[in-house]
């Protein structure tokens, strides 16, 4: 990968940014003064329902649309004075498809090898690398109205990388894909920060923002309502939840383990003793070992760790899981 | 410079594509060819009972090569309203791609394309008994492109701003048309009533019309060559402009 001259470790930085757009209702504010930072080299989810505001996020930083205010520097470059300098070190991999279904693949990477100024033959060596990046030798040469989603989407993040951007914007890459080809996606996704590309991603799938992201932000009606790491903000929701099964024994159990430093949160219900707990991983072997040496022996134990659905209900009020995921 | 090398990629992409789908060239040229085998005969046979001197065939097939140009690159917003929506519009702005090369390379497409559908026109029109005048049908060409340098990038904007083909449609048929009834093409409008005359007589395409069948007949002295080529090119100038401005602003 080119190594961009480091100013700074964050790739992308915005401040207060802002996009009203006007139409016959009035004035919609798709995006109300967002602040973000990603750094080099992770994939940074952008989670929120459809119409949360994150096509609109996408597009302002890949120079699409102007903001309406606000500040952001993508890949060491101003947004607003220097849009020619971010669009040379970005890469963009719209929503809906970006290829022509009478052009061959090789025939849509080379050319875009040669708009970002790579000369014929350069364009078609960096073609072939990419086509064997991304397993898409064997369909090179046929047109891409041939290909299947998984192809034609592994086709558009091709395009979007041939000139090796520093950062690169992914708007829904997996959306309509079916598990396989998500799951492929995924990898190369994976693949792309480990060679040190900055991925900026959409979603509106909880799990891929799970699996996906090292960092993310959680978006609704034009805010950002959450950012960190996935377990950061599950940690944020009330930790984790382990739920005894005490068969009876609840007020005992309860007053051995309501005190100790780790429980949040302690309640019993319905036979069962449920904590509230920071980390529950470590919560648990504690307090087996507690209650062995209490003499009492639990006829369940369970871990529950909060989902980013919880996150975003706990954010927002509502579930995201509205839209089952493909 | 970085403008002409994105326009000749540009140019040479929508080519390839354009080529490698010739039936809708072939297409563009069948209406053409039907009024030339058609309509010809006809117009021949009554001008020769009005007693009229001239050959029917160089004064028909200067207009109906204008008629072809201003068809032929008319509907050229339909193909980029596919582009719109599969998405390869969006994809090239998000490039260092100049947006004038966008339009330009495109455009001269459309503009090779119409020369090449003229010239197979008029070799069609040769057993008819069309007389050519080479350095007058090399002019006429240079007519052509500029028409199609004026109604391409039009169709481009329009095609930019509605986004759909279904508004696309009847505003080119509603444009095209008129502009076509108006400008003497099918039948001169000597005979016109004076109003007809008048609204012609501010068609651009009336003059070039008129420029064409000077030049085919090499009468090189007719006010109406210059008249008509210099008009094209002024209003191929604005149009090229005004679409350029459509490709450059940012689209919300």
């Amino acid at each position: 990968m080119a190594a961009p001259t480091r100013i700074s470790t964050a790739r992308i930085e915005t401040s207060d940014l802002r996009r009203t757009f006007r139409s016959r209702g009035g004035a919609v504010e798709a995006v109300k003064g967002v602040d973000l930072r990603v750094g080099a080299g992770e994939i940074f989810g952008f989670l929120g329902p459809n119409g949360a505001g994150k096509t609109t996020m996408i597009r302002m930083l890949a120079t699409l649309i102007t903001p309406t205010a606000g500040e952001a520097t993508v890949a060491g470059a101003d947004l607003r004075r220097e849009p020619q300098l971010v669009r040379r070190r970005i890469g963009y991999v719209p929503q809906g498809g970006s290829t022509d279904p009478a052009e061959t693949g090789r025939g849509e990477l080379v050319l875009q090898g040669r708009l970002y100024g790579m000369s014929k033959s350069e364009a078609t060596t960096r073609a072939a690398e990419v086509l064997a990046t991304l397993d898409l030798e064997a369909a090179a040469d046929r047109g891409t109205g041939t290909y299947s989603g998984g192809m034609r989407r592994r086709l558009d993040v091709g395009l979007g990388i041939v000139h090796r951007p520093s950062v690169l914007f992914l708007d829904e890459p997996t959306t309509g894909l079916d598990p396989q080809a998500r799951a492929r996606m995924w990898d190369e996704i994976r693949a792309l920060r480990d060679l040190g590309t900055t991925v900026f991603l959409t979603t509106h799938y909880l799990e891929e923002a799970d699996a996906l992201a090292d960092r993310l932000a959680i978006i609704d009606h034009g805010r950002i309502v959450a950012e960190g790491t996935s377990d950061e903000l599950k940690q944020d929701v009330a930790g984790d939840v382990i739920t005894i099964g005490v068969n009876g024994a609840g007020p005992r159990v309860l007053g051995l383990v309501e005190n100790l430093s780790f429980v949040r949160e302690a309640g019993y219900e319905d036979g069962l003793v449920r904590l509230y707990v920071d980390r529950g991983e470590l919560a648990v072997p504690q307090l087996l070992r507690l209650l062995d040496a209490a003499g009492f022996a639990p006829t369940s134990i369970t871990l529950n760790k909060p989902s980013l659905d919880d996150v975003f209900l706990r954010q927002t009020g509502r579930s995201l899981r509205e839209e089952p995921a493909a | 410079m970085s403008v002409t090398r994105d326009t000749w990629l540009m140019f040479q992409r929508s080519m390839r594509l354009t080529i490698r789908q010739p039936i809708w060239i072939i297409f563009g040229m069948i209406q053409p060819i039907l009024y030339l085998v058609l309509f010809g005969p006809l117009l021949e046979a009554s001008t020769r009972a009005a007693g009229a001197g001239t050959n029917a065939y160089n004064w028909f097939i200067p207009g109906l090569l204008i008629q072809t140009a201003l068809f032929g690159s008319a509907f050229v917003g339909f193909g980029l309203i596919a582009e719109l929506r599969y998405g390869v519009v969006e994809r090239m702005r998000v490039t260092p791609m100049s947006r004038f090369a966008m339009l330009l390379g495109r455009s001269l497409r459309d503009v090779v394309i119409l020369l090449a559908q003229a010239v197979v026109m008029m070799v069609i029109a040769l057993p008819f008994g069309l007389r050519i005048d080479p350095a007058g049908a090399a002019v006429t060409l240079l007519l052509l492109a500029l028409i199609g340098l004026l109604m391409a990038p039009l169709s481009y904007t329009a095609g930019l701003i509605l986004k759909s083909e279904d508004a696309l449609a009847p505003l080119v048929q509603g444009i095209a048309l008129p502009l076509l009834l108006l400008s003497g093409i099918l039948l001169p409008l000597a005979l016109a009533p004076d109003w007809l005359r008048f609204l012609s007589s501010l068609n651009p395409l009336t003059h070039a019309a008129d420029a064409a069948r000077a030049l085919f007949n090499a009468d090189w002295g007719n006010p109406e060559i210059a008249i008509g080529v210099s008009i094209t090119a002024i209003l191929a100038i604005g149009a090229v402009w005004i679409a350029s401005r459509a490709f450059s602003r940012a689209n919300a």
